[in-house]
């Protein structure tokens, strides 16, 4: 798989011939320089863009011959994300944040679902708040139980504690590895934090867009 | 210089990203109304004052019911100015068997003094300068008066008793009236001819008057000499006098459709103040990185403020432009109400366009503006460094302050501006309150129906200042609209509906006293109702309690006005129906010997009477004195002959008047008028379906000019949209970007934008149709006494109107903006 963009100093290579295969219930951090390369790699393995050559499957679909609406309802039924700044809805409370993949894939508990997610991060108490009244620490445990709560067979998390203090951090990633050894999810992890990285199951190093470790 | 270049710069490099496309659109619209209505009121402004002068025909007018005196032709003779007499009455010319009203002319040679007729040989055909007037036993009808008849030049018409022929058409003559029309069209006759028509009796309705016309010095003595010796009832109208009251009537038109224009001015001005802001937003980088290099406080505002000046400049011109074309078509929309051709505008429009554009950016635009001066260089390492936050109270003071100068420009008097501003605010407020109430209740919503539905209302309430300027800038027009539309046509068919069918349809007048058993007979010979005559007999109050009415003090043009024409009375035994007695009595048996009068409650009000004062009256020279034993309260709208003055039987005897009916005549009926003016030739006749048509079709032209005028506002209202989502451009994308990465398919978003707007057009329709609805009620049950049943089709039209109008207008806006590819929420995290 590759991935090129023009430029206006002509095309440049983003992603050049990378080639992977992550299992079922694998964890896997992909660590790399700033510009390596991780983030393009992520983006196109979770179906948000598109790569100009190659193929990427998820759970059985190969998902780069679907038009942008059929790689959103994959991701609504397969994927879970968590970023690092969180990326929860202003407008919406916390227990409507995490509601909203539940919704997209017409689940009709969505709101119980969502309830018992929350609970599960600790945030029981704080259903109602908007993501401005809570804490940043609190916002990604919202954004966990969102990724979380559609039973996704895999998640995407892009430096998940990149934002949060070290030991707010600390906690958060073990929120996530503790739900996930739970739940028995793929996980895929793009990270600068090697000790992050080193509680992963494999790690991938990227450098100028080639794979040159783990994969 | 540096300055004005990197303003050219930065100019032309917002525009091209399309920074500044809102704040243009916003000006361009305000201007293009406000420019658009000012050239209009201006053409129309030129011509009522080029008619001004030779409005009267002459320099001095000397007016009244009955021919003033030949005593003063040869004085004016004498004192070296030119005379000629004029009368004007309405009447009825027949061809044939057809029949139409019209308002008589008739002049002596030497008419006009000043000014020109014009005539022309075929109906509509160019006109050319008239020598003379018309020759004895020919008349000079008008285009529409020979259209209505059927006639054509050379027919001979009958005018009462006498017969006369069509020599030309008339085109223009000076004392027509102004701009605006009167209803009937009208002929031109000599005055030798009055007497064989047999139209004018001692107590007939007409207006005569004696015109002179000199040198300037004389016209001034020769005033003064009528002044002190004119009869009580003789009225002197001079050239000064006659304009003001044409002008302001037009400036009241003018400053009505100005105010509508600055509700147009006022919306577009809060799309500019938005678009400031995100404008501001977008380029604290720019201006953080240009004093980063070495620009001084003194630049960046240089810059700023001269790229604002070209904007005004630009946008005064393409506002200009345009505003120009929408008073042409403003022109056209009245073509029928405005005789003859305006002449073209001026320039000083066009500068009101600059100077609102220069308004507008100051007040509103460059208090935010200004913060780039403040953005701290150092923002180029920590991007959270920002300005100072501005100071809103004393930024809108400066807006506000900008808007009511602007406003008191326009309209020229502090009182009308003080009363507009409390009034607009106060409406604002109103309608704010019940938009936030609207919004609020709207986010209530939000639960169960799904997640498009959800998050489109969650966006609604969380943009809630906006969201509320949106529902009242939409409900507003709205409102505008339905209330001229649907709601003034279904108060004036609710009206129509309440007169009956058999209700009188014709008014005969000028009935004289030894014809009124003929005239009754004439009826009964023909099988119809006998009518009821009236008597009527021209007076004019001269004293209340000895007090002479020149020595009383009157607040307000119509008391003066009753106070100065001449009335008619009446008098009857029985209080005619449809009038009911509020305070005092109506006279019995007992009464039989005094002279007892009752007045028309706001009539009384007007000249502050009551029972008990003893009115004196002038009836031809006859002193006359009555007591007011009641007042009555008069339902007018019931087409039945009504008097201000109504006197005890007997109190009348031996003055000198004429009778008057109303009758209610079918198609058929209406033939026999023909026999009926031949066999009394002084009766007028006014068809009242006739003018009620005119009135009518004055009225439908009238609302569509205001109508147009809020048409800029709904565009205002959109341009306010746009503004409100280009502000919100960034956030929305990067939530269609999240929705989409969650899963969300494109059709989900764009539900939630639908959602959304649809709630926001859906909200304001509403306010709209309440609000109508509200004003519908008000103006019937309290100003036409009707009974107002509420139209379905105010709800239905203003809830469609908002759910297209907005719902549509957001959508197409957000479109670009939230088929944006997932990806980017991951670049910009």
């Amino acid at each position: 798989m590759s991935k090129e963009v023009s430029s206006p100093e002509g095309l440049l290579t983003i992603l050049d011939g990378v080639s992977l295969a992550i299992l079922a219930g694998e964890t896997v951090a992909i660590v790399g320089a700033s510009g390596a390369g991780k983030s393009t790699l992520l983006a196109l393995l979770a179906g948000l863009d598109e790569p100009s050559a190659g193929e990427v499957w998820i759970d059985g679909q190969e998902i780069t011959s679907l038009d942008e609406d059929g790689r959103a309802a994959v991701r609504a039924r397969r994927v879970g994300f968590v970023f690092q700044s969180f990326h929860l809805v202003p407008s919406l409370t916390a227990l409507e944040n995490v509601m909203l993949p539940l919704e997209l894939a017409g689940r009709r508990d969505a709101r119980e679902a969502a309830r018992k997610a929350l609970e599960e991060v600790g945030l029981g108490a704080r259903v109602g708040h908007y993501p401005r009244q809570l804490s940043g620490g609190e916002q990604q445990r919202v954004a966990i139980a969102r990724a979380f709560v559609t039973r996704p067979a895999v998640l995407f998390a892009d430096e998940p504690t990149g934002n949060l203090d070290t030991a707010t951090g600390a906690r958060i990633a073990d929120l996530l590895f503790q739900l996930n050894a739970a739940a028995g999810t793929t996980l895929v992890l793009v990270t600068h934090d090697r000790g992050l990285a080193a509680r992963c199951g494999r790690v991938i190093e990227i450098d100028g867009g080639r794979l040159t470790g783990g994969a | 210089m540096r300055a004005l270049r990197f303003a050219l710069l930065a100019l032309a490099r917002d525009w091209r990203s399309g920074e500044l496309a809102v704040l243009a659109v916003a000006l361009v619209v305000a201007i293009a109304a406000l420019t658009g209505v000012g050239f209009f009121t201006d053409r129309v402004g030129q011509a009522v004052e080029q008619q001004a002068a030779e409005v009267i025909a002459a320099d001095l007018k000397l007016q009244a019911s009955r021919a003033p005196s030949d005593a003063w032709l040869a004085a004016a003779d004498e004192a070296g100015l030119a005379t000629a007499r004029t009368l004007g009455f309405p009447s009825v010319v027949f061809l044939g068997e057809d029949s139409t009203l019209v308002a008589v002319r008739a002049v002596s040679e030497g008419y006009p003094l000043r000014g020109e007729v014009k005539v022309s040989a075929e109906p509509f055909a160019p006109a050319v300068v008239a020598d003379g007037i018309p020759a004895r036993g020919e008349i000079w009808p008008d285009s529409r008066l020979l259209a209505r008849l059927g006639a054509e030049v050379g027919d001979e018409v009958a005018l009462g008793a006498a017969t006369l022929r069509v020599s030309r058409v008339l085109d223009y003559r000076p004392d027509q009236g102004a701009a605006f029309v009167d209803l009937a069209p009208s002929l031109l006759m000599n005055l030798g001819d009055i007497p064989a028509t047999e139209l004018i009796q001692p107590g007939s309705r007409a207006t005569h008057a004696v015109l002179f016309a000199g040198a300037p010095a004389a016209v001034r003595a020769f005033k003064e000499r009528l002044k002190e010796d004119k009869l009580p009832g003789e009225r002197l109208v001079d050239v000064a006098e006659a304009s003001p009251q044409i002008q302001s009537s037009m400036d009241r038109a003018g400053r009505f459709l100005n105010l509508s224009a600055l509700i147009t001015v006022l919306l577009a001005a809060v799309a500019v103040a938005m678009s400031a802001r995100r404008y501001v937003r977008r380029h604290l980088d720019n201006v953080a990185l240009m004093k980063c290099v070495g620009a001084s406080q003194r630049l960046v505002l240089a810059v700023t403020t001269t790229e604002l000046a070209l904007l005004a400049l630009m946008a005064a011109v393409a506002g200009g432009v345009l505003g120009f074309l929408a008073q042409e078509v403003l022109a056209w929309l009245l073509t029928d109400l405005i005789r003859g051709d305006l002449p073209p505008p001026t320039w000083q429009p066009a500068l009101l366009g600059l100077a609102t554009a220069a308004t507008i950016l100051v007040g509103f635009a460059l208090p935010p503006l200004l913060q780039l001066r403040k953005v701290p260089p150092a923002r180029v390492l920590q991007r959270n460094l920002e300005p100072p936050p501005l100071r809103y109270a004393a930024a809108y003071l400066v807006a506000v302050a900008a808007l009511l100068g602007l406003l008191f420009f326009l309209v020229r008097d502090a009182r009308l501006v003080a009363w507009v501003a409390g009034g607009t605010a106060l409406a604002l407020a109103v309608l704010g309150l019940a938009g936030w109430l609207m919004v609020r209740a709207a986010g209530r919503l939000r639960g169960g129906v799904g997640v498009s539905w959800r998050y489109g209302v969650a966006n609604l309430a969380r943009r809630g200042r906006e969201s509320v300027v949106q529902v009242v800038a939409f409900g507003l027009g709205l409102m505008v609209l339905l209330l001229l539309s649907v709601v003034r046509g279904d108060l004036l068919d609710e009206w129509q509906a309440s007169v009956p069918a058999d209700a009188p349809n014709h008014f005969l007048i000028n009935i004289r006293n030894d014809e009124v058993d003929a005239f009754r007979a004439f009826f009964t010979e023909r099988g119809m109702t006998e009518p009821e005559l009236f008597p009527m007999i021209r007076a004019r109050m001269t004293a209340v309690n000895g007090t002479l009415m020149e020595e009383r003090t009157l607040e307000g043009d119509r008391a003066r006005n009753f106070a100065e024409r001449e009335q008619n009375l009446s008098w009857a035994a029985r209080p005619q129906l449809g009038n009911r007695i509020v305070e005092g009595r109506w006279w019995d048996e007992a009464d039989r010997d005094r002279h007892l009068v009752s007045v028309e409650v706001d009539y009384a009000e007007e000249l502050g009477l009551k029972v008990g004062d003893v009115l004196s009256f002038d009836v031809a020279g006859e002193p006359l004195e009555a007591e007011i034993a009641s007042l009555r309260e008069v339902q007018w709208d019931n087409f039945r002959p009504n008097f201000f003055l109504v006197f005890s039987p007997g109190a009348l005897d031996g003055m000198i008047g004429t009778w008057l009916t109303a009758v209610h005549l079918d198609e058929a009926q209406r033939r026999e008028l023909v026999a009926l003016v031949r066999q009394f030739p002084s009766v007028s006749i006014f068809d009242l379906e006739a003018i009620l048509t005119q009135v009518r079709q004055v009225g439908d032209q009238g609302s569509l000019a205001v109508q147009y005028v809020f048409l800029f506002t709904l565009v205002a209202g959109v341009v306010v949209l746009l503004a409100a989502i280009q502000s919100t451009r960034d956030e929305r994308a990067w939530e269609s970007a999240m929705l989409r990465t969650l899963g969300a398919s494109r059709r989900v978003v764009m539900a939630g934008v639908a959602a959304e707007f649809g709630v926001l057009g859906v909200l304001s329709g509403l306010l709209a149709a309440i609000v109508a609805t509200i004003a519908g009620w008000a103006l019937a049950t309290q100003l036409f006494n009707l009974e107002y049943v509420v139209d379905p089709w105010v709800w239905l039209v203003g809830l469609l109107a908002g759910l297209i109008l907005v719902g549509g207008a957001g959508l197409l806006a957000t479109r670009g903006v939230i088929s944006q590819s997932p990806i980017v929420t991951l670049r910009r995290g």
